[in-house]
């Protein structure tokens, strides 16, 4: 593998980040690390989401499945196995549990696929409920000694780990068959490429990473019940804030991510009860006013400047 | 006149889109190095005759074999690797891709399966051979029509085929696009591919088919020289009425 210099500096500047970001528990503020805890979480899941969907326009609904997995993952191990192990456990569940729906889904069209991973969720919560009830359960209480500064720096790990996934996924073969798969599938067959294993493939890095989330998320709950931990509104936020930030682009989620988490935050504080109706307003802001997201404003005015810069010269 | 061991062999294909027979029973062999001629009149079957060999459409029956090796009911992808590739009629690119991105497609997962800067050379030379040397960075929806065939030409002979089907690929060119296009035809068969050329332009049947095939409504009516083939009866009353005659 070959690094240029512009890569060199795009690395150097991410860990960078990463490293100041790591210092946000230090401020002292519980209500911006709380804040900062939903970013970091939202960009884990948003940009994961984005690498499978940005390409292959397959829109995904299955986030809260893979994430209540990941949940009581933690939920039903954390007294026997260290909590690193049961995230792991998590990622390779959410990672196979997306092998079998992407199996079982990416032959049929985008809409079909759409009902089916909003259905998943669902079912994947009612087989819970059912082996609740047959136990004599209601939910699960998640008492452990994680901090919230921990579960922070879980949730920024995994994100980094998500931008460099997906950064090495997008030179790969894997990301150039994703891009052709996405413009033209027949052409992709016929270019050599299996298109199934692909997308496949692809599926299941969305899947592991919201059941690690959700298992690094776990302890903050304390307790965990189905209703809660397969909460459908989860993917609809995810989806939309990776459209509103813009799919096409690696960092594209991100820039949806912070500006959405801030504006739910404060409508929540000051008008509880509206998280629905801001969500609706900006699904209708993307689809009407911005459907390639940020990323497809900031291209358009750079593509603008370009254009009358070399009308001067 | 049967030649040694073909590359392709049809036997019996036959597609059918409810109850229209499509492509009835077909059977044709193409040898090494040869240049075969589909042809035929508009709705014959000629592209759902590449499209089973491509492994864009499943045979409802009969059976296709590469080198002796059956290939029909394989993915497409897989007849890909094989080194059997085609253009399409109505011609497909990448379109949120530069033109020198849509060709390294066909060298990184064709037959060859290159990569990195390997897969760009090859790109690149082939863009050059196809007249488009030094527009690798164009978006694709800038080209003109020519441009798109030639891009759709380099992305199918980026993965070196062995087996090369072009579905009228001449189609729309001007006298001067025409004669360069036979040429680049000419000098694919000249290294070595072996060809199945669906086309409607009668110099380019004869200048460059060792042999055609006639289909007309799905079934093979005539076989043999290209001056065989168009000067037999049958195949004359297939085209009369039909304005390519
Ligand atoms: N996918 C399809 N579904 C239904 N009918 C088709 C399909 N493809 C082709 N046909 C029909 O099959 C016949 C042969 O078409 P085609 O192979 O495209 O002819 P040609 O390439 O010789 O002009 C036509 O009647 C066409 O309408
Ligand atoms: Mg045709």
């Amino acid at each position: 593998m070959t690094l240029t210099a512009s890569d060199l500096r795009n690395l150097v500047l991410a860990a960078l980040a990463l490293a100041v970001c790591a210092l946000l528990p230090f401020g002292g503020s519980g209500y911006w690390l709380g804040i900062g805890v939903t970013i970091v979480m939202f960009t884990a899941l948003a940009t994961s989401w984005a690498l499978f969907s940005g390409p292959t326009h397959y829109i995904s609904l299955a986030t809260a499945a893979f994430f209540g997995v990941g949940t009581y993952v933690t939920g039903l191990g954390f007294e026997v196995l260290p909590f690193w192990s049961l995230i792991g456990i998590a990622g390779l569940i959410g990672a196979v549990l997306a092998a079998l729906v992407g199996f079982a889904t990416l032959r049929l069209s985008g809409v079909y696929f759409v009902i089916f991973t909003l259905g998943l969720a669902e079912l994947v919560r009612q087989v819970i409920t059912w082996g609740q009830n047959m136990t004599g359960q209601r939910g699960l209480y998640v008492l452990t000694d994680i901090t919230e500064a921990g579960i922070y720096w879980w949730l920024l790990g995994l994100s980094a780990a998500v931008y460099l996934g997906g950064w090495l996924i997008g030179r790969s073969r894997l990301g150039f068959a994703l891009r052709i798969i996405g413009d033209d599938e027949t052409v992709a067959a016929h270019s050599g490429i299996n298109t199934a294993f692909a997308k496949v493939m692809l599926f299941m890095v969305p899947g592991a990473v919201a059941a690690m989330t959700g298992a690094i998320l776990a302890p903050r709950y304390v307790y965990i019940e189905p209703s809660l931990a397969f909460a459908p509104i989860l993917s609809f936020q995810v989806v939309i804030m990776a459209l509103l930030g813009g799919a096409s682009r690696l960092w594209g989620p991100l820039v949806g991510v912070i500006p959405f988490t801030l504006l739910l935050e404060s409508i929540s504080s000051n008008f509880p009860n509206q998280t629905t109706l801001v969500l609706g307003v900006a699904f209708l802001v993307i689809v009407y006013f911005l459907p390639r997201g940020f990323v497809g404003l900031l291209e358009d005015a750079r593509g603008g400047l370009r254009k009358r810069a070399g009308g001067m010269a | 006149m049967r030649q040694a061991s073909p590359v392709l062999a049809v036997r019996g294909a036959t597609k059918r889109f409810g109850g229209l027979v499509a492509v009835n029973a077909m059977d044709f062999d193409v040898a090494e190095h040869q240049v075969m001629g589909l042809i035929g009149p508009n709705g014959s079957g000629k592209s759902t005759t590449l499209n089973l060999i491509s492994g864009a459409l499943p045979l409802t029956a009969g059976t296709i074999s590469l080198r002796g090796t059956p290939i029909s009911g394989l993915p497409a992808q897989t007849i890909t690797r094989k080194g059997v590739s085609r253009t399409f009629q109505l011609v497909r690119l990448l379109p949120s891709m530069t033109v020198l991105d849509n060709v390294v497609a066909g060298a990184v997962f064709g037959h060859r399966r290159l990569w990195g800067a390997e897969a760009r050379a090859q790109a690149e030379t082939l863009l050059e051979r196809v007249g488009l040397g030094g527009q690798g960075h164009l978006p694709v929806g800038q080209l003109t029509y020519i441009d798109t065939k030639r891009v759709e030409l380099a992305r199918t002979l980026a993965g070196d085929p062995k087996l090369l089907l072009l579905d009228e690929w001449l189609a729309g060119l001007n006298p001067t696009e025409l004669q360069i296009g036979i040429d680049l035809i000419r000098s694919l068969r000249d290294e070595g591919r072996t060809i199945i050329l669906v086309e409607h332009v009668m110099d380019a049947i004869r200048s460059l088919c060792d042999r055609c095939v006639v289909m007309a409504a799905g079934t093979k009516i005539a076989e043999g020289t290209p001056a065989e083939v168009l000067s037999d009866a049958e195949v004359i009353r297939a085209y009369l009425g039909d304005d390519d005659a």
